[in-house]
């Protein structure tokens, strides 16, 4: 073995190089993890929802359907991501017409049964046989509240996604023909996959 | 800084905040908008939306109904 002789100056420096050295060792792998963990907590980690609103719409009738529209818009107007599901009667509301070419026995009558559009439907409550909206359409006109059919085309206007159900679709006969063009199709996966990332859920 | 005004005078909820982000969303930081408007639920909507988007409420009126309020983009 070698004996080297240092002057002090000279292992002062030494020791300061080697312990720098560590340090920055250790600190690279702490940095490395820190960098690892901003990134995910950014992108959500997988666990932190997202700024996210997703609403099934299964209800048909006027004031339900409003609801959804109104809260919808107001979580787009406040910077969401916002998807509305929209299933069984849901489907009313993206409906623009109603065609029986093509159609089975079955699908017919459930088309004769089922509103042209939003603004055909009934309301909940105080249908009266097709009085009640009539009325709260008035009374709506009065203080100058949106019609349902604008609600529809406003959450279309503010980005919202619109996903029609496949499965209640083909249950009750209605084509794509007949809806509004542009939105989206799926399933319930489709539905849950926004629905798990997402701060809101509604179901309406 | 730019002040502009957006009249949502007899709009009901959710028209004023609709308008309010479109229109803010047009504005460049620190420029102002004077809204004014008549719904009752405006002033509670108004300061959810400003606390939400991190926008600044530097005035707010109110008289027989008639409210004006002035935002300053933040962000």
């Amino acid at each position: 073995m070698e004996t080297v002789t240092l002057s002090k100056s000279d292992l002062e420096a030494l020791v300061d190089r080697m312990v720098t050295e560590r340090v920055n060792e250790r600190l690279r792998g702490v940095e490395e993890t820190l960098a690892d963990l901003r990134g995910k907590v950014q992108n959500g980690g997988g666990n932190v929802p997202e700024d996210r609103a997703t609403l099934v719409v299964f209800s048909g009738e006027m004031d339900t359907l409003f609801a959804a529209c109104t809260i919808a818009s107001g979580a787009a107007a406040m910077g969401m991501e916002v998807s509305m599901f929209f299933t069984f009667w849901g489907l009313n509301a993206l409906r623009v017409k109603k065609t029986f070419a093509g159609k089975t026995v079955g699908a017919k009558m459930v088309a004769a049964m089922l509103p042209s559009g939003p603004a055909s439907v009934p309301t909940s409550r105080m249908n009266m046989a097709g009085i009640g909206p009539i009325f709260f359409k008035h009374l709506m006109q009065q203080r100058n509240v949106q019609s349902l059919p604008e609600m529809v085309k406003l959450v279309q206007e503010l980005g919202v996604r619109l996903v029609a159900c496949e499965m209640s679709l083909g249950v009750m006969g209605i084509t794509r023909d007949e809806l509004l063009p542009g939105i989206d199709y799926g399933g319930v996966a489709t539905y849950l996959a926004d629905a798990a990332k997402s701060k809101i859920t509604l179901f309406i | 800084m730019s002040q502009t005004e957006l009249d949502c005078r007899g709009l009901s909820c959710p028209m004023p905040i609709v308008k309010i982000s479109r229109a803010v969303k047009e504005l460049g930081v620190g420029d102002e908008l004077r809204v004014l408007a008549s719904d009752p639920s405006f002033r509670a909507d108004l300061e959810a939306w400003v606390t939400k988007m991190g926008h600044a409420l530097k005035s707010f009126e109110s008289a027989a109904g008639q409210q004006a309020a002035v935002i300053c983009k933040q962000v």
